[in-house]
């Protein structure tokens, strides 16, 4: 198929043949497409980051197995089968990607930016992450270290940010709100 | 829409997404299978071409291209298909 191909129409050429095989049920895609559209998302994270903010516990079972821990607030599934949190301190900034394709914590960030998929990123955050956080905005002293986990087949990596200087101030839910889609992939400091 | 951001810029592409998450789901390939098809179809992408990442299309290859590894969907019939649907006349709602 050349690039003159509509893509719809080959969507929809594809669709109308699962269906006729029994393959495929089209009203089970309108269903991953609204769990999509409206309750996977970064708002999930967000829940995560501002527990493991208020409760030193919770922060210590989330770095110790991600994937259990979210499993608290009743998150889990595709994509998020095996997640490893990573935490931003004094010392060390995180940065996530996935230099093969667009493997991402669907559970708790939905789905991707385009950004994140585009070669562009995932290539310069491997080779050069400091400039390309520094085009995003995030200048780091320039001792910090940097790491970049790179998704594989079996893991998924969310970044627990740094929280805001006033965290002390505001509540667990006022926290939810300022972490961010960009800060728990790493490319912001709140 | 989600953190302020479409999820998909066109219909076509939830469809395709919605497509190959519940076929994995029903087990007809796992998604490190699919996985593997769209690694290969962005690396040949990235090796040929230039300019706006057509991140859907690749997708939808991958999609495709699982599924006829595993008897599914051969790729003649989805050309059948296709031209089939090319040739409907116009008007027709996409």
């Amino acid at each position: 198929m050349t690039e003159t191909v509509p893509q719809a129409l080959r969507a929809e050429a594809l669709e109308s043949l699962l269906v006729e095989k029994g393959l495929l049920d089209p009203a089970t895609v309108d269903q991953v497409i609204v769990q999509y559209n409206e309750r996977v998302g970064p708002m999930n994270g967000a829940r995560v980051v501002a527990k493991a903010w208020t409760n030193p516990e919770f922060r210590k079972r989330l770095l110790a197995d991600g994937t259990s821990a979210i499993a608290e607030l009743d998150l889990e599934g595709a994509q998020t089968e095996k997640l490893v949190v990573v935490e931003n301190t004094s010392d060390v900034h995180n940065l996530v990607v996935c230099t093969l394709c667009s493997c991402y914590p669907w559970a708790v960030l939905g789905l991707p930016p385009k950004w994140y998929k585009d070669p562009a990123y995932r290539s310069r955050v491997v080779r050069e992450p400091r400039r390309v956080l520094e085009e995003f905005g995030v200048a780091l002293a320039a001792d910090k270290a940097i790491r970049v986990w790179d998704s594989s087949a079996e893991v998924r990596y969310m970044v627990l940010p740094e929280p805001p200087a006033d965290a002390g101030s505001l509540s667990e839910a006022a926290l939810a709100k300022r972490a961010t889609r960009d800060s728990m992939i790493g490319v912001e400091i709140l | 829409m989600v953190n302020g951001e479409v999820v998909f810029d066109a219909p076509w592409q939830g469809r395709v997404f919605g497509m190959a998450k519940s076929l994995a789901d029903a087990g007809l390939y796992t998604w490190d299978e699919f996985r593997a098809c769209l690694i290969a179809e962005v690396a040949r992408w990235e090796a040929q071409s230039q300019g706006e990442y057509p991140y859907y299309e690749l997708f939808l290859g991958a999609l495709e291209e699982v599924l006829a590894q595993k008897g599914a969907v051969e790729p003649a019939q989805l050309i059948a298909r296709f031209e089939a649907f090319q040739s409907r006349p116009h008007g027709h709602d996409h």
